[in-house]
């Protein structure tokens, strides 16, 4: 049984009310800290747990706070990034709909440590019955007393409110999201300045993933040395998983990291195997943009080693035979999937998506997306596949904010690990008429088709 | 602060951009800019045509940066060292900007006012390729009418942003911006409105491509069988310096004047831009030198011409003669006045 | 830009601009335009949701801004509707684990049920079908979005029934 600390309360009947949250314990890291620690202890605290931002890009949470620019005098701000749209990604909207107290304490604590006095929750426009939700537990937090002027006596005054986003994948990149914060077009900006000097209104701001910010609460309860004793080397904590795919128990799980891929999905504990007996083709670990893996490297890396669910051993072997956890989105196909349509989807994703303000990105998606349609529908030619590398290798690296790496990488990893489910595509297109056609026939039986003929 | 680009050292204040020491030492090391104006707050980062190698941080940080950088908005560091053309890394990834930029691009120069004064084109000749990999049908947008002087051609678009900071930073009351997102980006009023701020024409000069061109001049003639004068007259609204591009005696066009990296020395009002085209609302000061390469010089008078006759172009033209004489230079009387008096005229006294 | 010509009554009451006010108090004074995007979903929600462009000046006018500003939002954000819709919106998910699940095949039988294709509301104005990008349910799926809520391991029959509760009113689409 793995330790729980985000979800340790969760299925404590009325756990989403304020007095509940209260008796089970809650808002003791805002007194702790508010009475008895400074600003700047809260931040070591941070740094020891080696809590790493939840958000996908893993960033050591203590050390981007440490990066807030305090010698300016400006007002300072945290944000607390909600607009949870990666696809395979649904933790944060678990956690804020069914224990918001725990991300409000989160953002209290977080706030002073900081230096905050005007603090935001920025959530996605579709998850509106959550916004309603935070509305609620920040009301009910405010009558409390937890927010507003001098909270505790401390003379630390916080006004935390939640921002509701209306439909913009972009807008969980942290500038884009600052931007969309102040009303406008949710474009990311260029960097540097970085928000931690000039961010939401051009004052110094923080922009923290949901999860990571609910972590902050157990950190300053205990200590940062005990959440750095959980986990693997840099990997240290919990983490929250959003299972999905062709298994059997999907949802949210909490897990330390270093678990092993192998027990996470199979044991019942989590994932439970896989949904029928069809069996495991591949898996995208955490979040759309991430590389997708093939079966034969889920359980073991390149090098032989377990596959362990760690920041480093998803992406050991680089990207030639790993991945990333990124947001922890994980998905899993067995064979009736089609990668190639699979590719095509996350790709008409990243078109939908693109803001259209730099052109490699603005003009690269949508090239993507519409050459792999051609493959998926039975119109590819031979030279696409070699078209749709020189495209995506084209995008990478060369674009303002990393969406464009994201639109790049799962078409990268296709045609790295499957590129014969590509050729089958194109040689083959009466055999793909059907949308479910690996359904009835899976690839590992038509294969032999493609295969070089030995003379 | 010193700073290398492909082995060009110079020293510039802090705050300078790559591209800005770039253009400081000239030729070949400028990185192409299609969204960068010095001019404007705010531009740049976004065409990523600018993109350079920073292959040394800085004297204190000697790392190499990871990714290409934009230059124009990379800030140089004290030491710090640049590949610019001379990186095939630089150069691969101008070229997929420039395949990036055509692909839904029409393709329309023929037809195009901007062609000959087109940095999309510039970039084209530099980085780009003959052949297309593209074979899905391009992207179009509905045409608007954005009013009776600027035509907009959304097709031709690149979304650099420009007018956009033109209409914020020279006009009050912006009406047009970017509406929709991803390729569909497009500039737009949304309700068709007429833009027409008295600065609104300096959209028309940003513009680095045929997306925004002068309705007055529209499909009057090429740019490069002009001749471009520089011109000025007292104005009430603007600094009056302008080049005026004649076809023979008549003014068929009035823009700012351009420097080398094709940037307007001065903003101009739309009184100047629009309404003077009489050649006697202007001092005529000489002709407009443009760079060696230009197409604009297919039609240079500003060295002296050899009489080239060609057999066949009276046989093309077919007895044009008006045409034939002002689009031969050779055959115009270079003591002659462009408003058509002789110089030392004594009817001008 | 294609836009709705169809006349849209006005009606900004005391309760919604009480709640607009209360949304431009939580920014400060003079950074009121930060309201726009949860202004434009009460807005939205208070007028059949849609937003003409008359109703867009009106918000303008409110936050003190350009009208250009808020059509470049209303146009960025897929949540924003810029024409008259149907009353319930069947926003089906169509990424990666719906897909897996089958939301294709669920998308068609919808749509040969209302007897209208994706993007077309149906004749008396009360259903449309939408396909859209990831809404953050995958271990739910397949799903779609109903007003402001979620509707999760859809099937058949589920749809039959969620269909027939809309025609009988049953269906909540805002929480006010």
């Amino acid at each position: 049984m793995g330790r729980k600390i985000l979800l340790d309360k969760i299925n404590v009947p009325g756990i989403r009310t304020y007095e509940v949250y209260r008796k089970e314990g809650g808002y003791a890291s805002v007194e702790k800290a508010l009475k008895k620690m400074t600003p700047d202890e809260v931040v070591e605290e941070v740094k020891t747990s080696g809590l790493r931002g939840r958000g996908g890009a893993g960033f050591p949470a203590g050390m981007k706070w440490s990066f807030i620019d305090k010698k300016s005098g400006k007002p300072r701000h945290l944000v607390c990034n909600a607009d949870e749209s990666e696809p395979g990604t649904f933790k944060d909207r678990y956690l804020m709909e069914f224990i918001p107290h725990l991300l409000i304490e989160g953002m209290i604590t977080s706030s002073y440590a900081l230096g905050a006095n005007l603090s935001y929750i920025y959530i996605r426009g579709e998850y509106m019955w959550v916004y309603k939700i935070l509305e609620n537990a920040i009301a009910e937090a405010k009558a409390a007393g937890w927010l507003g002027k001098n909270i505790l006596g401390s003379g630390y005054d916080l006004d935390l409110y939640v921002q509701i986003g209306a439909g913009a994948y972009i807008c969980g990149e942290e500038t884009a999201l600052i931007e969309s914060l102040e009303g406008k077009r949710g474009n990311p900006r260029i960097k540097p300045p970085f928000p931690a000097v000039m961010g939401l209104w051009q004052n110094p701001t923080v922009v923290n993933n949901v999860e990571t910010i609910a972590a902050v609460p157990w950190i300053v309860n205990n200590s940062g040395a005990d959440y750095a004793a959980i986990g693997i080397g840099r990997s240290t904590g919990t983490k929250l998983i959003s299972a999905s795919g062709n298994i059997k128990n999907q949802g949210v799980f909490e897990i330390d990291l270093g678990l092993s891929v192998y027990e996470f999905i199979n044991s019942d504990e989590y994932c439970g195997g896989m949904q029928t007996d069809r069996p495991l083709k591949a898996l995208v670990p955490g979040g759309s943009s991430v590389p997708v893996l093939p079966a034969h490297l889920i359980y073991k890396t390149a090098a032989g080693e377990d596959r362990l669910m760690t920041y480093e051993s998803l992406a050991d072997g680089g990207f030639a035979s790993g991945s990333m956890l990124g947001s922890g989105g994980f998905i899993v196909y067995d064979d009736r999937a089609c990668i190639v349509r699979n590719t095509w989807n996350f790709s008409r994703f990243y078109h939908h998506e693109s803001c259209g303000q730099c052109t490699p990105c603005r003009e690269g998606t949508g090239w993507m997306e519409k050459v792999l349609w051609r493959i998926e529908n039975g119109q590819g030619r031979e030279e696409d596949i070699e078209l749709l590398w020189s495209i995506q290798a084209k995008i990478e690296g060369n674009t303002i904010c990393p969406l464009g790496d994201a639109a790049a990488w799962p078409v990268a990893a296709a045609i790295r690990h499957f590129k014969d489910e590509f050729e089958y595509h194109i040689r083959f297109p009466e055999k793909i008429k059907n949308r479910d056609h690996f359904v009835a026939e899976p690839f590992e039986k038509v294969k032999h088709l493609i295969a070089k003929q030995e003379v | 602060m010193k700073v290398t680009i492909d082995g060009h050292e110079i020293e510039v204040a802090p705050g300078t951009t790559i591209l800005q020491a770039a253009r400081m030492i000239g030729g070949e090391v400028v990185p192409p800019a299609m969204c960068y104006y010095s001019k404007l707050k705010g531009t740049g980062g976004k065409c990523r045509c600018c993109l350079v190698d920073v292959t040394k941080g800085s004297d204190a940080d000697p790392r190499p940066m990871p990714k290409l950088m934009a230059s124009c908005v990379t800030g140089c560091q004290d030491g710090m060292e640049v590949a610019s053309k001379s990186s095939d890394r630089v150069k691969e990834a101008r070229n997929a900007v420039t395949e990036f930029l055509l692909i839904n691009h029409p393709l329309d120069c023929p037809v195009c006012d901007q062609a000959g004064e087109c940095d999309l084109q510039n970039l084209s000749f530099e980085h780009g390729k003959l052949q297309q990999r593209f074979v899905e049908e391009k992207r179009t947008f509905e045409p608007e009418n954005i009013g009776d002087k600027i035509q907009l051609h959304m097709n031709r678009c690149i979304v650099c942003q420009r007018c956009v900071e033109v209409a914020d930073q020279l006009t009050d009351g912006r009406v047009h911006g970017v509406l929709n997102r991803g390729d569909h980006s497009q500039i737009s009023t949304c309700v068709s409105a007429a833009i027409d701020n008295e600065f609104s024409g300096n959209m028309i000069d940003v513009c680095p491509v045929g997306a925004l061109t002068d309705k007055t001049f529209r499909f009057k003639s090429r740019v490069w069988f002009n001749k471009p004068f520089n011109a000025h007259r007292d104005c009430d609204k603007c600094c009056g310096k302008t080049t005026v591009w004649m076809f023979g005696n008549e003014i068929q066009r009035v823009t700012a004047r351009k420097d080398e990296f094709h940037e307007v020395e001065e903003f101009i009002c739309n009184t100047c831009r629009f309404d003077k085209k009489d050649v006697a609302d202007w001092v005529i000061e000489g002709p407009r030198k443009f760079e060696k390469d230009s197409v604009i010089n297919q039609n240079n008078y500003t060295r002296k011409l050899e009489k080239v006759v060609i057999e066949t172009e009276k046989g093309i033209l077919q007895g044009r003669d008006i045409d034939r004489k002002k689009i031969s230079m050779a055959e115009i009387d270079y003591n002659e006045k462009i408003d058509g008096n002789p110089v030392n005229s004594k009817k001008n006294g | 830009m294609e836009r709705s010509h169809i006349k849209q009554e006005i009606n900004i009451t005391d309760t919604l601009m009480n709640r607009i006010n209360e949304l431009i108090s939580h920014y400060p004074a003079d950074k009121k335009k930060s309201a726009l995007l949860p202004v434009l979903h009460e807005v939205q929600d208070a007028h059949d949701n849609w937003l003409s462009i008359e109703l867009q000046n009106k918000v303008a006018e409110i936050l003190e801004i350009q009208p250009i500003e808020v059509y470049e939002v209303v146009t960025f954000y897929t949540m924003y509707n810029q024409r008259p819709i149907g009353k319930y919106m069947f926003e089906f998910c169509q990424t990666s684990a719906c897909c897996l699940n089958g939301v294709e095949n669920l998308m068609d039988y919808t749509c040969n049920k209302l007897g209208v294709g994706v993007g077309e509301p149906t004749a008396d104005g009360l259903f449309e079908v939408r396909g859209v990008e990831c809404l953050g349910a995958c271990g739910y799926a397949p799903m779609m979005q109903l007003g402001d809520f979620f509707q999760e391991h859809l099937t058949e029959a589920k749809i039959d029934q969620l269909i027939a509760d809309c025609k009988d009113g049953k269906i909540t689409l805002h929480d006010k």
